[in-house]
């Protein structure tokens, strides 16, 4: 190269040279020549230098090894099924059977070519059956909870079950429908596996290894008995539901679920018949919950026109001021006819019975204190409480405020070391009250059809997404309340936490400015009565 | 001697805060402060968007209207050698929508720190090229909350860059390319698990690197008296698009690509110069489709003050 002489652009840097002698020059030339090369090399680097990897939670869960084994399910008090046995399994081929042995050679041959990818196929399944199949769930939920965007004129478009891959996409996976979807999915995995337990105590097929020696436990092994598989039993449901609940998901399940078979086959814990009686057991089972989910009115909760015609109607002919949409162009309220869907542990009348009176008269003093308390949570947002409310806000996208809940009550449930069938029994009273929650909480919602504080006062600005729906009562307290009181049941050594937890989450919108204080009061209220609904449960269903 | 590299301009770039087109272009240009010369200054500007881009489509959104961001940005750039500059910026941005219920956010946002080191130069059938590198560091300097795109005011990212820029003077006009790598840190979220193809369950989100590419080209009488042409690209290395009628996510596939006009103008002889640019996207990818402009005051002065070496 040759050294740099008068070149007007780069005066300065030969300031330096024009003012020593060679020796220097060649030195900064030597110079110049290592930061390029640095430079080069570091853009280079740049790019591959650290990899970049997170660490999720859920993919740290250890292989469940059950404290209890609890072997005598079969007897649980079932939710939907009159009798343990009402899907009939027939009984498995003898363990001599030539079918059998050949079974257990494909386990065999299969824990022999394991590869890597199997491995890691195994470890994730490990963790247990149902709470994978409940984080799938989550997945879809947070997947599908999109409002749909609008028509040309100004309407909006609803998504239809029949073409679910069309926008808008079937479901519009919001805290309602989500709340329906984790409990049906939830109590039929229970049920099904509450009868999966009495067949595997009726039939007593012994485990793979003790038949063929050769075979290897990967995963730790709960009880002696395999026919049927819980781990598919729970598997069957789960797909079952699922694909009702999110029908264009199908091909997904399908992978899913070959997926956690593949994985439960090499665990040498289960031969294929095991597997399919399970799986057709849990879909036995769904079958049942399905066709109670064709008809809960949920199919009719998104109401018509003259019924959202006929709520303002209502509000206006009390002398209070109607609910409107916040949004541009206005969207239909969410789910009004959800308070009519039929519920798991309140019947309809119930829950009107239960119904709270009505919020303060937007007319009222208390009112008016109430909407002051918004607006300076509104104008004096704090570092802290922001993050209040974004990390309870399980809003548009996300998995929903029963998601929260269900990923809490799991990330706890792994360190209690549930059997399946605990596992599934927790979560399905869990989330029977949360739906009855909804149901409850829709009830309240359009029963007053009060106005959001931003549309009373256009100052409050949110600090978080303002909900399509009336204010009165908040769905995350009513959620909430409902959640921590019976989590508190089955993990009593977090029952502080969770009672934390659900105070933080419901004042988390008050912080938000997008809930008074009334709507959080006393939907925590409704939601601890449910909670409480699903304990007495608990301590009847005979699991305790 | 004629202090002839003294200063650079200052506009508006991606990778600080993707949503909010602001960047100190100190480190995008050919030009040089001499050693133990100081040039400092305050920049105002603003910009603003009502389309913009949902993944690959181009589109508005009644429930923000129009998303206004304004900014005050101080900035200086330090000769600490005759080769070597240190450049940086801090902006504070305040973002506004004007439909919809969204509270407005504003605060510091990141300091940016750059090492601009000239590497060689040479004549060239009559004209003079240089080459220059520059090693950047950026970090936010206050917690604001960077989960509530298209209001937050920046991604939190800290981030590691390097610039490789070359410079053309012929006569009185010029031309500047550089292409620069933006490593970014993974940023932590207020919320334990988010969606993007897939759920995630952790606070961290891991934020794709970028690449950007930047050419401007015009008149170049000294470094005091500029008019030029701009254009540049950025785009996130990865990333996801954002789902129909979706909200966007700090770790979307963003992608911008924006023309200006700029200039830097002397005023007097005191070192005080005027600066400022206007800007618009032209492309774009989970990004709003801003038109910006900003305006300002540098003044350069030696260091300590009575070896003032202005002309």
């Amino acid at each position: 190269m040759k050294p740099m002489h008068n070149f007007p652009s780069t005066q300065s840097a030969l300031k330096a040279l024009t003012k020593n002698n060679l020796r220097s020059k060649r030195k900064l030339f030597h110079m110049r020549n290592t930061i390029l090369t640095a430079a080069f090399a570091a853009l280079i680097l740049l790019p591959t230098a650290c990899k970049k990897e997170l660490e999720q939670e859920n993919m740290q869960f250890p292989a469940l090894e059950p404290l209890r084994s609890d072997t005598g399910a079969g007897t649980w008090k079932t939710i939907l099924l009159s009798r343990p046995d009402q899907i009939p399994v027939a009984a498995p081929v003898a363990v001599t059977s030539p079918d059998y042995r050949l079974e257990l050679q494909e386990i065999v041959s299969r824990q022999e070519r394991m590869e890597e990818a199997d491995e890691d196929n195994l470890k994730y399944w490990a963790a247990g059956t149902v709470l994978r199949w409940n984080e799938i769930m989550r997945e879809l939920v947070a997947k599908y909870n999109l409002p749909p965007y609008q028509n040309p004129d100004g309407s909006y478009p609803f998504p239809d079950a029949n073409n679910p891959l069309a926008y808008p996409y079937f479901p519009f996976a919001n805290p309602p429908y989500a709340a329906r979807a984790y409990a049906y999915a939830s109590a039929a995995v229970y049920d099904a596996l509450v009868a999966a337990a009495h067949y595997r105590s009726l039939y007593r097929r012994p485990l793979p290894s003790r038949t063929n020696p050769k075979i290897k436990h990967l995963i730790p092994v709960t009880g002696d008995w395999t026919y049927p598989s819980d781990d598919l039993t729970a598997a069957g449901a789960s797909v079952a539901i699922l694909s009702l609940m999110f029908p264009g998901e199908q091909d997904y399940l399908q992978r899913r679920l070959n997926a956690c078979r593949d994985a439960i086959l090499l665990s040498g814990t289960c031969s294929r018949s095991d597997a399919a009686a399970g799986e057709a057991l849990g879909r036995g089972v769904a079958a049942v919950f399905i066709a109670r989910a064709r008809t809960d009115r949920a199919g009719a909760s998104a109401g018509t026109p003259a019924l959202w015609q006929q709520l303002e109607q209502k509000a206006i002919q009390v002398g209070e001021t109607p609910w409107k949409s916040l949004e541009t162009p206005p969207r239909p309220p969410m789910l009004p006819a959800f308070g009519k869907v039929k519920g798991f542990l309140l019947d309809s009348l119930e829950v009107v019975n239960n119904r709270p009176p009505a919020p303060p008269s937007v007319h009222s003093e208390q009112f008016r204190k109430e909407l002051a308390e918004v607006l300076q949570y509104s104008l004096n947002p704090t570092r802290e409480r922001v993050a209040i409310v974004h990390f309870w806000a399980d809003g548009a996208g996300t998995y929903t405020p029963p998601g929260h809940w269900n990923a809490i009550a799991c990330s706890d449930f792994v360190k209690e070391r549930f059997s399946e069938v605990r596992w599934a029994r927790n979560l399905a009273l869990l989330n029977m009250a949360m739906f009855d929650a909804a149901i409850c909480c829709w009830d309240a919602k359009y029963a007053y059809f009060n106005p959001r504080p931003s549309q009373v006062d256009a100052a409050i600005k949110t600090h978080t997404g303002v909900p399509n729906f009336p204010a009165f009562t908040s769905g995350h307290s009513t959620f909430s309340g409902a959640a921590a009181t019976f989590l508190a049941h089955v993990v009593p050594s977090r029952a502080g936490s969770y009672k934390s937890m659900a105070s933080e989450a419901s004042v988390s919108r008050l912080y938000g400015a997008i809930h008074y204080r009334s709507d959080i009061e006393v939907g925590m209220n409704m939601g601890n009565m449910l909670g409480g609904m699903a304990v007495q449960r608990a301590l009847t269903d005979g699991a305790e | 001697m004629k202090p002839y590299f003294k200063f650079v301009l200052i506009s508006a770039s991606m990778w600080i805060s993707i949503w909010n087109p602001l960047h100190g272009q100190t480190e995008t240009d050919g030009l040089w402060m001499p050693k133990r010369n100081f040039c400092g200054g305050l920049i105002a500007g603003a910009s603003s968007w009502t389309h913009y881009w949902e993944g690959t489509l181009h589109r508005n959104n009644q429930n923000i209207g129009t998303l206004s961001s304004s900014f005050l940005m101080a900035m200086g750039n330090y000769g600490v050698g005759e080769n070597t500059n240190i450049i940086f910026s801090l902006p504070y941005i305040s973002n506004k929508a004007s439909a919809g219920t969204l509270a407005p956010q504003q605060g510091l946002q990141d300091l940016n720190l750059s090492v601009k080191q000239y590497l060689g130069g040479r004549n060239w059938k009559g004209s003079t090229v240089g080459l220059t590198a520059v090693g950047g560091v950026s970090t936010p300097l206050s917690n604001y909350v960077a989960d509530f795109l298209p209001l937050a005011i920046g991604v939190r990212s800290r981030t590691l860059s390097l610039r490789l820029l070359g410079d053309l003077q012929r006569g009185i006009f010029f031309a500047t390319a550089s292409v620069a790598y933006v490593r970014r840190a993974s940023i932590e979220i207020d919320r334990t698990a988010y969606y993007t193809t897939e759920m995630v369950y952790s606070n961290q989100v891991i934020m794709p690197d970028v690449f950007t590419w930047m050419v401007r080209t015009g008149y170049r009488k000294d470094p005091d008296h500029i008019v030029e042409f701009f254009a540049d690209r950025m785009n996130t290395l990865g990333g996801f698009d954002m789902r129909r009628n979706d909200m966007p996510f700090p770790s979307n596939n963003m992608e911008q690509t924006r023309i200006g006009l700029g200039a830097k103008w002397a005023l007097g002889k005191q070192g005080l110069s005027f600066m400022g640019n206007v800007s618009r996207v032209v492309a774009g990818r989970n990004m709003g489709q801003a038109s910006a402009a900003m305006a300002g005051l540098v003044w350069q002065f030696a260091v300590p003050m009575k070896t003032k070496s202005i002309n």
